[in-house]
């Protein structure tokens, strides 16, 4: 975020000072608990004074997020957060705005939003909590829940369709995605730097335990059992590996990507992780498949992509500083006058 | 002894005329709008008073020739000053035979009809839905009109012969030819069309040529052909001294919002979404960038509201402009700018409803969505405007009381307000007044702990007008945090506390009745102070009203007018005016919410007088229903 104001030096703040005095109405056991812990970690580290830092929030247990940190905050109404924080930066584009939303939020009541945030490309960081399953209003599935889901609203099981999050996301022309989850909160604070180094929306999107609705959604990529031959950690210029004993690799085979043994290959012929590659980008967000079928890939955490766009904000103001410097400032009684009068004596 | 020259030259009448109605129309690709806009302006220029009235099919190319393709633009100049664009027109000019028969109506009986010969042929009387061998122009129908056949499309195609135009280039600046005839007719000067004509074609010079050429051809048409033989004249009206423009009512709400933004030192923010007859309002606000104006055109309704409300937190004037069905989908947004008590302006142009309804035309009937049409009990400051020129003033209104009393207000015009053009006399900028607008900066409060004074700042702490501060964000110590649930006062915790809920929902009606103070008083605009008979109306119905109840007046009637534009809350004097008429007549162009408001606010009988045609009050069927109540 370069346009930010960064903060005067010597004036190191803390993770508590991020902390509100609100108290946290979040079900104990929580996996937003975490990720609050987290982004109020990370927070001191960016150097940004806490009053240009603005986090806005639509409805949902995630939104609640805004109260509990000591920042300029705005929880609005279900779906909009995106909606009011490109009004919000493309005014303020000094501020840092992060926007706070979840899977039902983002993706379904607000999902309008979410993508055409991402077309215009603002320069704000979206966190979205995916729990696969609506929480506040107490257990019904979700845009993100995988078909058959049982649910308090489908007590048969779902028969709709989930979204690919990040393929949405990618769809929609993101310029910086990111996965993350709860669990992990190394890999956590790591993906909140990135996304608030990168200029230009940035989506973020955090698996989140729901331990009340949808406990377990993902501990096979959690767990300690199951995560290393269940995730695949992307760094970039690294190779694809993954596995109990980092023994299984992805290598391309023209435009499909095949599970290998690191053994049997050089290390030459696995794929390297490109974040600029759109191609290989898009591959990455279709690993998506349900972890119970045999033959699966791995689900893939870290940075899929990122690319240099110019943001909305930054277009806007030029076009303003342009037209100032070629009309000169605004004078209203021109403006009030127009092209022509006539006088009456 | 007198010369050839003398004796060719025939014989031409002038006559004097106080006011005079025309309408042209024809297909929405004639041209009519501009031939018509330019007759305008140039009328304007001569010192007319003028009021137009465009009328459009909902269709941008409705299928050509039919009854639902005819668009119109109506012009009612005077050296009088006119109110409306006219009830009836004493001139119709018809591009084909679907503009005669759906406009033939409104004609002044011994009205004069110029008609696009053209346009009468076999095809077009098919598509206009006159009987088989029928044609108006020659069965006799119209006897009782003046009616001037002109072959529009033979006359312009000799007239461009060899200019190397296409014969569809060629055909469309036939309006031209129109226009120039009517000037011709009227005394009226070709040079402002033609200054028109320079700009318009800057980039295509041969244009501005060849519609030139048309445009004189017209002219001395008029001057050459026997037919023609008496020129009207309309001298300047008698308007207070000064220098006037033409304005449009959607370009003054732009203009009113950028002064109020300049005035109150803030970046305007316009958040919308195109919707008819909203639009222009857009357009306009998007030209003035130097003005560091910033128009965002968001993915829906919704995001348009809501982004205002974003760039309202951060500080600037946060607008959202629409109609109808677009401030339906605005409504939760408008509820959390009402929970978070921070300055919205919200324009609603009015448009035939419900749902899709009549998109082009014109109607009041949002006023009860205005005042009620949210969940929960969600008040906001609501002002009409009168006219197109009276749209700069109110959404100047607008900006203000909600920029200094931390309310959302929305700015209700119309569809025939919004489109319809008359002079004005603008103001200076020095003489506008600025608009308070104080960001909060340090703590508000001082709270004694064990540990000693405690600075806090209290987001929901309030001033004599209940309106709260505004810290934005980038203000140092003063970080907190607000949202659409029900909130404590003073710290805007949130609160679920039943008497809190209570106490609030009081608070956030009685900070809207408290504007009342910083409004202006009802004044009457004609009539006694006392009397019979008051005509009581709200924003556009304006026009109409007054010269009606002028006509009564000066008729012996005794009836007197006030036009309320101060909609939420009321004027603080408006029930001692009611009270001193034994009848009030309400004309709205709904089916009597206002009538309903008054009702319920002043316990009071009220007659409703309802239009609900998509056009607006004709002065004639007011008079009617005037007289009729002050018998």
């Amino acid at each position: 975020m370069s346009t930010t104001t960064a903060a005067a030096p010597g004036e190191k703040l803390t993770s508590k000072d991020f902390v509100s005095d609100q108290e946290i109405r979040w079900c104990p056991g929580c996996g937003d608990y975490s990720i609050l812990k987290q982004v109020q970690t990370v927070m001191p580290d960016l150097g940004i004074p806490r009053e240009n830092i603005a986090f806005v929030a639509g409805i949902g247990c995630s939104s609640r997020f805004p109260y509990y940190m000591e920042t300029y905050g705005l929880h609005s109404i279900h779906g909009r957060a995106t909606a009011i924080a490109s009004g919000l930066k493309a005014t303020r584009p000094d501020l840092s705005v992060w926007v706070v939303t979840g899977d039902g939020d983002g993706l379904s009541i607000g999902g309008n939003h979410t993508i055409h945030l991402l077309r215009r490309n603002i320069n704000v960081n979206v966190l979205l909590f995916n729990n696969e399953i609506y929480g506040l209003t107490k257990g019904q599935y979700s845009p993100a829940s995988p078909l058959g889901k049982v649910s308090k609203s489908t007590p048969f099981g779902s028969v709709d369709h989930p979204f690919n999050p990040l393929a949405l996301v990618l769809g929609a022309g993101g310029t910086f995605i990111a996965r993350s989850m709860d669990r992990d909160p190394i890999h956590l604070r790591t993906m909140l730097k990135r996304s608030h180094e990168h200029t230009g929306t940035s989506f973020l999107e955090i698996y989140q335990n729901c331990n009340i609705f949808n406990d377990g959604a993902f501990e096979v990529f959690t767990e300690k059992a199951s995560k290393k031959e269940e995730t695949l950690m992307l760094e970039h210029g690294k190779p694809l590996i993954f596995g109990a004993n980092n023994d299984k690799g992805i290598k391309l085979d023209g435009f499909k990507p095949v599970v290998v043994n690191v053994a049997d290959v050089s290390a030459n012929d696995l794929w390297i992780h490109d974040e600029r590659d759109i191609m290989k980008a898009t591959l990455l967000t279709r690993f998506f498949d349900d972890p119970k079928k045999a033959e699966h890939m791995p689900r893939p955490f870290g940075v899929f992509l990122v690319q240099d766009k110019t943001t909305y904000e930054v277009a806007m103001e030029a076009q303003v500083a342009d037209a100032i410097k070629t009309r000169g400032e605004g004078d209203l009684d021109a403006l009030l006058r127009g092209r022509e009068t006539w006088t009456i004596n | 002894m007198t010369t050839a020259t003398e004796e060719i030259k025939k014989q031409v009448e002038n006559k004097e005329l106080k006011n005079v109605v025309i309408l042209f129309a024809g297909d929405s690709g004639d041209g009519i709008q501009l031939a018509g806009t330019q007759f305008t302006n140039t009328s304007a220029l001569l010192g007319n008073d003028i009021s137009t009235f465009p009328n459009f099919p909902a269709e941008i190319r409705a299928p050509q020739g039919t009854l639902a393709g005819v668009s119109g633009f109506q012009l009612h100049f005077g050296s009088v000053n006119v109110y409306t664009a006219g009830d009836e027109s004493d001139v119709l000019v018809v591009m084909n035979a679907a503009a005669l028969k759906a406009n033939i109506k409104n004609l002044k009986i011994g009205g004069t009809i110029i008609a696009n010969l053209e346009g009468f042929g076999p095809k077009n009387l098919g598509l206009a839905k006159y009987p088989k061998d029928a044609n108006p122009l020659t069965d006799g129908s119209l006897d009782k009109y003046t009616l001037y056949q002109v072959d529009l499309t033979k006359l312009t195609r000799a007239c461009l012969d060899g200019s190397g135009l296409g014969v569809k280039e060629i055909d469309r600046s036939k309006n031209m030819f129109v226009l120039g005839f009517l000037l011709w007719m009227y005394n009226r000067s070709m040079e402002p069309t033609i200054e028109f004509l320079k700009i318009q074609f800057k980039k295509k010079p041969e244009l501005i040529e060849t519609n030139t050429k048309v445009l004189k051809a017209g002219y001395n048409y008029g001057e050459t052909t026997e037919t023609f033989t008496t020129r009207y004249e309309v001298k300047a009206a008698p308007m207070p001294k000064g220098i006037y423009r033409s304005i449009m009512g959607n370009q003054a709400t732009a203009m009113g919002l950028i002064t109020a933004a300049k005035k109150a030192g803030l970046t305007l923010f316009y958040g919308t979404y195109p919707i008819t007859p909203a639009s222009d309002i857009l357009h306009e606000l998007a030209k003035h960038k130097n003005f560091g104006v910033k128009t965002f055109q968001a993915e829906d309704e919704i995001a348009a509201v809501c982004s205002a409300i974003g760039a309202s937190f951060g500080g600037s004037l946060g607008i959202t402009g629409s109609s109808g069905p677009g401030i339906a989908l605005k409504a939760e947004g408008i509820g959390l700018a009402v929970m978070l008590e921070i300055p919205l302006v919200i324009i609603n142009v009015q448009r035939g409803g419900p749902s899709t309804g009549l998109p082009t035309k014109t109607e009041q009937a949002d006023l009860l969505q205005a005042l009620y049409g949210r969940n929960g009990e969600c008040p906001l400051i609501v002002v009409a405007a009168a006219s197109p020129s009276d749209c700069f003033q109110m959404a100047y209104e607008a900006c203000r009381l909600s920029l200094e009393h931390m309310i959302p207000v929305m700015l209700l015009t119309d569809g025939y307000i919004a489109n319809g053009a008359e002079p004005w006399q603008f103001p200076k900028a020095a003489d506008i007044p600025e608009i308070k607008v104080n960001f909060t900066t340090k703590k508000n409060s001082v709270t004694e702990t064990e540990a000693g004074k405690v600075e806090k700042f209290l987001p929901y702490l309030r001033d004599e007008k209940l309106s709260r501060p505004w810290a934005i964000p980038g203000t140092k110590g003063l970080e907190h945090r607000i949202g659409g649930i029900e909130k404590e006062n003073n710290t805007g915790n949130i609160s679920y506390d039943p008497d809190n809920h209570e106490f609030m929902v009081k608070l956030r009606q009685d900070k809207v009745d408290r504007a009342a103070n910083y409004i202006p008083e009802q004044k009457l605009d004609n009539g006694k102070e006392k009397g019979k008979l008051l005509v009581l109306g709200w924003g556009s119905t304006y026009g109409s009203i007054k010269t009606a109840v002028k006509e009564c007046i000066e008729e012996g009637i005794d009836v007197s007018h006030a036009q309320v534009k101060y909609m939420n809350p009321l004027p603080k004097n408006l029930g001692s005016i009611l009270k001193n008429f034994d009848k009030v007549l309400m004309p709205e162009m709904n089916n009597g919410q206002f009538s309903k408001v008054i009702r319920d606010k002043f316990l009071i009988n009220t007659i409703n007088f309802n239009k609900i045609k998509g056009m607006p009050f004709s002065s004639s069927e007011l008079k009617e229903k005037i007289k009729e109540i002050a018998k």
